[in-house]
């Protein structure tokens, strides 16, 4: 275990950012927290989350995948993909963190995503257990214990220092390159650690039951009556697609320019009318089947797909931005009365 | 007031007058309402809420449900009563089916300002009186309501409700407001001012749409940046610069039918001042062709649907400030 002052916590960010490029959460100009490149003097956000997940910095949201040229029966290929850098990102929260098990599960089975997995290859992700949980987390649901979270390093704060841990080979090389921590005791984080869980258990939601959210009962949730009612006023915007750290579904397009072809990939949301939209037409005509896939893909079918494990980590963020208050909590509690 | 609003539509309900009642349904928390249609009065008595976070308008939803058998009521506030008129306006509700209970509203709150108050973690919010008591971990902070009310209310331009078949509540007034004083802010800045300004706020959209589906001005069946046929369809921009555009291009479509009910603003989930650019539409359409109040009526036309010998000429932009611009 290592630690710093957090009086000192610009000299480590200083002393990261001078070996590679470094994201942490800071606040925006209305007061929110983002993942932003470190410049000097930039102050860690206290917010409990960022807006917009740290996946944002590995599956953007929209980016190039190649252009192609043509001169006369000629089709040049062009790559023009993000130079591969290797890069830093402080403060993700153990929410966040699950979620890449998530992602990786999805862009790093074959075929292999590369855009995607050279990002993976080239980040090294410090987490930072959580100091103020929220009305709107419920990690604990599924399993996350945001008093240790995953990633090559592992930070808690107190009022006034900093810990730091490394998980992996990569974490520890990195870690022995940062002369400015010093050695300590593991003693505090119990401390931090026993006084987190002691919040987090008090959470309206860190009991949320997902028992029978299970490929058992996939066609008596996917045929409940109560998806009219749940959809009722949704307004179909994706905001919740966009926002949630494990919604990685996107779309492929071309944008010609007169000279070249570029082409793009870009988020796709779930919730859009042309989602999917194939020869066939369209596979979900109303909002309600487009409501009904987000829910039943991520408690249902990724469950089904990937040894029982959910694909949303209780993050709370469709929680707190869905216009209508639509979320995935609602949705749970709904038909967990249809189950029982 | 949510007690009154309960017996009225169970009135309307066992009476036969509607079929369906259009209003807020409770969630988790106090502040996390859900517009929800009621077909029952067990329904209601479960559900329906009114408080201070009843933000959310309830008109645009109309469009559909008034085309469904039967007739519907709905509670709508002042400013959601524009909205109203301004659909009825364009023909986009069937009025003959629908019921409006116009209610009293002395302003909704932003439980985003909630959570800048009391910082991180926050735990319940509860009403007492004119304040809200807001509890975290470590403090519980009570809180004036007139202090983390929606942007809109904040400076809101009527409290009169403009269409209605009953009210509950005083009618109101259109309101001395000081909506436009932020406009202005930006019209004394210099253009560069103005453009950073505009670019750092445009530059964290998502484009998730929300502030479009949740617009009443924007009722196209299909719009264009969806439709695959249109040539313009627009899922991803290509630049950042573009993406801005899209923003310019809906306040232009929705200007003078807009009627600043705020939604759009209230629905951004990265807080991004929408209503400024609407807003700067309605000042500018006040100013050159007199004023006008979209949805404040049904007949008077809209400017930008109307034609005068005396019209500006569209060169007024450009002479405007000494053609500097
Ligand atoms: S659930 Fe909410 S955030 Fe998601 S599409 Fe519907 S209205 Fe938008
Ligand atoms: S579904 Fe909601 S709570 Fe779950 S991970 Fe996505 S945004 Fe977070
Ligand atoms: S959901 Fe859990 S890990 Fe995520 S921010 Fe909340 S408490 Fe922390
Ligand atoms: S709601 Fe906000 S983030 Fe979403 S598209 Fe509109 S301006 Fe962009
Ligand atoms: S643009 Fe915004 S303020 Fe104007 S009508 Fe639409 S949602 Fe309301």
């Amino acid at each position: 275990m290592k630690k710093l002052s957090l009086s000192n916590l610009n000299d480590l960010f200083s002393a990261i950012a001078e070996k590679e490029n470094l994201y942490i959460p800071t606040d925006n100009s209305v007061g929110q927290a983002a993942f932003s490149l470190w410049s000097d003097g930039a102050v860690l956000s206290e917010k409990c989350n960022t807006v917009r997940s740290a996946k944002d910095l590995f599956f953007p949201q929209v980016e190039n995948l190649v252009n192609f040229k043509v001169t006369g029966k000629q089709i040049e290929v062009i790559e023009n993909r993000d130079p591969a850098e290797p890069f830093v990102v402080f403060g993700v929260r153990a929410c966040d963190l699950r979620s890449f098990d998530i992602l990786d599960r999805v862009f790093l089975s074959e075929p292999v995503d590369s855009y995607y997995r050279t990002r993976r290859e080239n980040a090294l992700l410090i987490g930072l257990a959580c100091s103020h949980p929220s009305q709107t987390c419920f990690c604990t649901a599924f399993g996350i214990d945001a008093a240790e979270p995953a990633g090559d390093i592992t930070c808690w704060m107190s009022d006034d220092t900093l810990y730091w841990r490394a998980n992996t080979e990569k974490g520890a090389t990195f870690t022995d390159s940062l002369a400015i921590l010093d050695d300590c005791q593991d003693d505090p984080v119990h401390k931090l650690q026993e006084d987190l869980r002691d919040r987090l258990g008090r959470l309206p939601l860190h009991d949320l039951d997902l028992t029978g959210f299970d490929s058992d009962n996939m066609i008596k949730l996917f045929n409940s009556e109560k998806w009219d009612e749940l959809s009722q006023s949704c307004l179909g915007c994706g905001t919740c697609t966009f926002i949630c750290p494990t919604c990685q579904c996107y779309d492929i397009q071309e944008f010609n320019t007169g000279k070249e072809v570029k082409r793009f990939r870009c988020w796709d949301s779930c919730m859009y009318s042309n989602f999917t939209k194939m020869s066939a037409g369209q596979p979900r005509p109303t909002q309600k089947e487009r409501f009904r896939q987000r829910f039943m893909h991520k408690l249902v079918y990724y469950p089904s797909n990937n040894e029982g494990i959910y694909s949303c980590v209780g993050c709370g963020r469709c929680l707190q931005k869905c216009p209508v208050n639509a979320n995935i909590v609602k949705v749970i509690k709904t038909l967990r009365e249809e189950l029982s | 007031m949510q007690k009154r609003m309960i017996a009225k539509a169970t009135e309307l309900l066992n009476n036969g007058t509607v079929d369906r009642v259009l209003g807020w349904k409770t969630g988790e928390f106090f502040y996390d309402l859900t517009p929800a249609v009621f077909d029952s009065v067990s329904a209601l008595e479960a559900k329906f809420v009114f408080n201070s976070f009843s933000g959310a308008n309830l008109s645009k939803y109309l469009i559909a449900e008034s085309r469904k058998p039967g007739k519907i009521a709905v509670f709508l506030k002042p400013c959601d009563s524009y909205s109203f008129t301004q659909l009825l306006k364009e023909h986009r509700i069937l009025r003959e089916n629908v019921y409006v209970i116009g209610v009293q509203c002395d302003g909704m709150c932003d439980i985003d300002k909630v959570r800048n108050i009391i910082g991180e973690g926050l735990l319940s919010v509860r009403k007492d009186g004119n304040h809200l008591i807001a509890e975290t971990f470590d403090a519980t902070k009570t809180i004036a309501k007139s202090d983390v009310l929606l942007e809109r209310c904040a400076v809101c331009k009527s409290k009169k409700i403009v269409t209605y078949d009953e009210l509950i509540g005083e009618q109101g007034d259109v309101c001395e407001s000081d909506r436009f004083d932020e406009v202005a802010r930006l019209e004394a800045m210099t253009p560069e001012e103005r453009f950073e300004f505009w670019r750092n706020e445009l530059s964290r959209c998502i484009r998730c749409n929300a502030c479009r589906n949740v617009c009443p001005a924007c009722s196209c069946e299909k719009c264009v940046f969806d439709n695959d046929n249109s040539g313009v369809k627009n899922k991803a921009a290509a630049d950042s610069f573009e993406e801005n555009m899209f923003h310019i291009i809906r306040a232009f479509h929705v200007a003078s039918r807009c009627t600043d009910c705020g939604e759009c603003s209230r629905v951004c989930p990265q807080h991004i001042p929408l209503h400024l650019l609407n807003r700067k539409f309605i000042k500018d359409i006040n100013e050159l062709y007199g004023p006008y109040m979209a949805g404040a009526d049904l007949n008077t036309k809209p400017a930008l649907m109307d034609y005068t010998k005396d019209d500006c000429e569209p060169s007024i932009v450009y002479e405007r400030n000494g053609g500097a611009q």
